[in-house]
């Protein structure tokens, strides 16, 4: 009580005044906009829709299943299905997002979207720079602007997307499996049927 | 050479005025010389707010401002002249008058008090004999300025803010002028040029200032303490607390008049930094007797900013005082101290030159000191606890 | 001006509080510390009732944070609620998940897996570690002491936070905990960046102890500064902190031990003059006993999966009941209540917000004391708005 603890105190705050000249820890400060820190590879801001290939309307990986739809809590998804099929990656026709719209104002990150999709189509981007000026329909995000390749999900999320491309990959190859299998099912049951009919 | 560069300022003053009739020459220099100071301490002033946004940022491990030209330096003009384009609200129901002459008073009587600064060998604007009097009627007027500002507001938390910060000031006032006192009774002179050359001497290299004597160090602390309350600064800042209720009694300024306040409040902390420098610290006098080349008004103003940067110090650190907490240590605990310290004062004086003074001067003080301190620590049951863990 | 020296005149009736009878002179001074206060933690309104300074009744007037979040989890499933629970006290998202995920798992009687259990401890008691950081640096900033003590908790935080953001994408809104374990799994490259964070930390909490806990203005403001009984503390429903700072020895981690809580040996420091001052240090102290158990979490983590196989995340609907799930928030008991009907949203949602509860003995204490420290004994119940408004 003899002034002790106020002098100890002054010291503490000394030491951080000449140490932030010199110790990194002291001094924390990052100016942005002209310094940056990376971003974290697990970092999330908001979704994206991801295609394979050059053409993003053709490689499109959402069949419109509605799923993170439904799952989303703040309910900011808008999904409209399309009245045809077109062929997905494995070949099979599926059902494409005729208007697939974000709401980025609403959309409060929370990953859920990501984590129900049974087709790896939707994944978490990392730029946050996104303000305009446009009140109405500007954070409105539509398919097209949704839309990024899959170069570049690698290029943000490089371990998560090796991952994805090699589910997607054995997927295929079981897939081909079973056709070739079949195939060789069918001819041989051809072989057969025409060999019992020759 | 040394000598021109140490009286550079008279030598200038002396051949400006020579262009004017003899009969105008001293009105003119005092002209001049005012007319520096009123030029100069503001120019300290914008320097001294960017000095404590930068120094409480690295206290506080970020950079303080940096986008306003090179490292910030230019943050004080953007503030001034944000200052002087806003709206001047004046409350409707507002004395106006009074409203209007407040932060007039205040910087007014603060810039008084520099007339009788010794700020160099022969660099003070009136020679007075009863200088450290005069400065301190002037610096009692401010109070008179603060309480104008709260009274003329018709808010009841200007008030209340205004009451408070006036309570404490007159308080610390009292503490301020004992602890100067002794001062005086060593050097017997009220004249503060007298007292500056009166620790002009050196011994084995090491100078005579005041501060180095057990009488005069007390005397220094508790006048910095006494100091850090009448300019309203942390830990004393209760009556301008941001994150108190009353924002105190400059809420109802805006614009300009707001930022007469921010300059009468720093331009009141040079100014008591700068007498207590003159007071204890040896005013221009070089701290080695090899270091009495340099320009003696180098030695002041080094000694007024090193005083600033203290001030910012203790603001980066100490949490605040509560309204009454303040008003008893004053009372309570520092004026027993300032009336011990001129009863030791005594003494030294009185038991000649020698080793004995010096034992008994410092004994006492230091009993006293730790004696009241654990007093009022036992009384109230304040202190360091040990915490238990359950079973 | 103690509480004890001034009249309290108790009315009949459990539920008013005591108000002092004034002098009986001189007007009073009715002012509303008004939702925006940089003090006031948030958008919370104070109606105080002065006499000269002192304080004669206190009326807290909340609802200004309300976000209808226990009607909004009603509309959706189980699993959209749980992004919502980190908004609830949004300084310690990880706990909130963690509260719910224990009392939907009790609903459907799910199994949580080892790992997963070690990576809740480690998450949690991580985010009891800032919560306490940054409150104590609130309190100090409160005071006066411009923000220093401020900036250094925050220098900490954003290591524990930058952690939180690699391992589950986010700083804040984790999202992370799930029913049956955790979202994901942290790879041994975070467990190690995680083991060197902790290496670094006490060794912040020597340093800021130093900075205040044997600075005489600190404890001469806090010291003897709203004190609350221990028997009024039980009676009022009060948990967490503030209760162990009034003496009483009740740590929810203690008396249930959820989770794994058990396996580990740390203390519950008890506070014996119930004051501001206790409140502060008490937490002071859990930050170290935090310390103690992540670091025998860290070293003891096993392997193994971090979510069970079985578990189901889409698509819940628990058969018609109800659970109560509760863990030791750092702001005290947190829990929440489902009644479920078989539907895929709960039929009841109720959280049980220990900031708001606590918040309610906030009269009695300041009672009789200064308007300068109602701020410091409104910052040592530690509260967080969006917790006690939802």
């Amino acid at each position: 009580m003899l002034g002790e603890g106020i002098l100890k105190g002054l010291a503490e705050t000394a030491r951080n005044f000449f140490g932030s000249y010199f110790c990194a820890e002291r001094m924390t400060t990052v100016e942005y906009p002209e310094q940056r820190i990376a971003p974290f590879e697990a970092a999330r801001t908001f979704p994206f829709l991801v295609y394979d290939g050059a053409d993003w309307q053709a490689g499109l990986r959402c069949v419109s299943c509605q799923i993170c739809e439904k799952e989303c809590p703040p309910k900011c998804i808008f999904i409209e299905k399309s009245k045809d099929k077109k062929p997905d990656a494995l070949g099979k026709p599926q059902f494409y997002p005729v208007r697939f719209e974000i709401d980025i104002s609403v959309c409060m990150s929370c990953q859920i979207c990501v984590e129900v999709c049974p087709f790896e189509a939707i994944k978490m981007n990392t730029k946050f720079e996104l303000s305009t000026e446009d009140r109405f329909g500007g954070l409105l995000l539509n398919r097209e602007q949704l839309a990024k390749s899959n170069q570049y999900y690698h290029q943000i999320h490089a371990t998560e997307a090796a991952e994805v491309d090699a589910r997607l990959a054995a997927e295929k190859a079981k897939f081909d499996a079973k056709a070739k299998g079949a195939d060789v099912a069918k001819a041989a049951s051809d072989a057969a049927a025409t060999g019992e009919g020759a | 050479m040394i000598e021109t560069a140490d009286q550079i300022f008279v030598l200038l003053l002396h051949w400006l005025v020579s262009f004017l009739p003899a009969s105008w020459q001293s009105v003119a220099s005092a002209v001049l010389c005012a007319a520096a100071i009123v030029c100069f301490f503001p120019a300290l002033f914008a320097f001294t707010v960017w000095l404590e946004r930068k120094g409480l940022g690295r206290m506080q491990n970020r950079l303080g401002p940096n986008r306003v030209g090179p490292f910030g330096l230019l943050q004080p003009i953007a503030d001034g002249i944000k200052s002087l384009t806003k709206e001047d609200i004046v409350p409707l129901s507002a004395d106006a008058a009074v409203h209007f002459l407040a932060p007039v008073v205040l910087v007014v009587t603060v810039f008084m008090g520099f007339a009788v600064l010794p700020m160099g060998r022969n660099m003070v604007l009136v020679d007075l004999d009863a200088g450290l009097l005069f400065y301190f009627a002037m610096g009692a007027s401010t109070e008179l300025a603060v309480f104008m500002a709260g009274w003329s507001s018709r808010n009841k938390y200007s008030l209340l803010g205004a009451m408070r910060a006036v309570a404490q000031m007159i308080s610390y006032e009292v503490v301020l002028l004992l602890s100067s006192v002794v001062v005086v009774m060593i050097t017997g002179s009220l004249s503060l040029t007298r007292i500056v050359e009166a620790q002009n001497h050196y011994t084995w290299g090491l100078p005579h200032w005041y501060i180095f004597t057990p009488w005069g160090l007390a005397g220094f602390v508790m006048y910095a303490i006494a100091a850090t309350a009448e300019t309203n600064r942390s830990p004393f800042d209760l009556p301008e607390g941001e994150s108190e209720l009353v924002a105190g009694y400059h809420t109802e300024y805006s614009g300009f008049k707001f930022a007469l306040f921010f300059l009468g409040e720093y331009v009141a902390m040079f100014s008591i930094s700068g007498l207590g420098t003159t007071l204890f610290l040896g005013g221009w006098s070089a701290p080695f007797s090899f270091l009495t080349w340099v320009p003696s008004w180098i030695w002041f103003f080094s000694k007024l900013m090193l005083s600033i940067f203290v001030f910012i110090w203790l603001r980066g650190t100490l949490p605040r005082l509560r309204q009454d907490q303040l008003m008893n240590f004053a009372w309570k605990f520092v004026l027993p101290m300032c009336l011990l310290n001129l009863l030791v004062t005594g003494l030294w004086r009185f038991l000649g030159d020698g080793w004995l003074r010096w034992v008994v001067c410092s004994a006492i003080l230091l009993l006293a000191y730790v004696g009241i301190a654990l007093g009022e620590q036992r009384r109230k049951h304040i202190g360091p606890r040990s915490y238990r863990y359950a079973e | 001006m103690s509480q004890a020296e001034t009249k309290i005149d108790k009315p009949e009736g459990w539920n008013r509080p005591a108000a002092i009878v004034p002098d009986g002179e001189g007007e009073m001074l009715e002012i509303s510390m008004g939702p925006h206060h940089p003090s006031t933690h948030g958008v919370f309104r104070m109606d105080v009732t002065l006499d000269g300074e002192r304080v004669v009744r206190l009326k807290p007037v909340l609802g200004y944070m309300h976000r209808n979040h226990e009607k909004i989890a009603e509309g959706i499933s189980y699993l959209a609620s749980m992004p919502y629970t980190d908004r609830l006290d949004y300084m310690c998202s990880l706990t909130n998940n963690w509260a719910y995920a224990l009392a939907v798992e009790k609903l459907i009687g799910q199994e949580v897996p080892e790992r997963a259990e070690y990576l809740r401890v480690i998450l949690g008691e991580l985010t009891r570690f800032q919560n306490h950081a940054s409150s104590i640096g609130f309190l100090i900033q409160e005071m006066g002491a411009s923000g220093t003590p401020l900036m250094y908790a925050f220098r900490e935080r954003e290591k524990i936070l930058d952690l939180f953001e690699e391992l589950t994408g986010a700083r804040m809104m984790v999202n992370y905990m799930r029913f049956g374990g955790c979202r994901v799994d942290a790879s041994p490259a975070w467990l190690d960046k995680a083991r060197k964070v902790v290496a670094d930390l006490p060794r912040f909490v020597d340093e800021f102890e130093r900075l205040l806990c044997s600075n005489e203005i600190l404890m001469a403001r806090t010291q003897g500064v709203g004190v609350l009984r221990p028997e009024l503390a039980i009676n009022a429903g009060v948990t967490g902190p503030m209760l162990r700072a009034s003496g009483v020895n009740y740590d929810v981690r203690k008396v249930d031990g959820y989770g794994i809580y058990n396996r580990f040996d740390f203390r519950v420091p008890l506070g014996d003059h119930w004051d501001v001052y206790d409140r502060f240090m008490v937490r002071l102290l859990e930050m170290r006993e935090s310390l103690k158990i992540l670091e025998v979490a860290l070293k003891e983590i096993p392997g193994g999966p971090v979510m069970d196989p079985k578990a189901r995340i889409r698509g819940l609907r628990p058969k018609p009941g109800e659970a109560y799930g509760r863990i030791e928030s750092p702001k005290g008991e947190l829990g929440f209540y489902l009644i479920s009907d078989s539907g895929p949203n709960p039929y009841r949602y109720r959280v049980r917000p220990p900031s708001l509860i606590n918040l309610t003995i906030l009269e009695d204490m300041c009672l009789g004391h200064d308007v300068a420290d109602v701020v410091l004994i409104f910052g040592s119940v530690d509260i967080i708005l969006g917790e006690v408004d939802r």
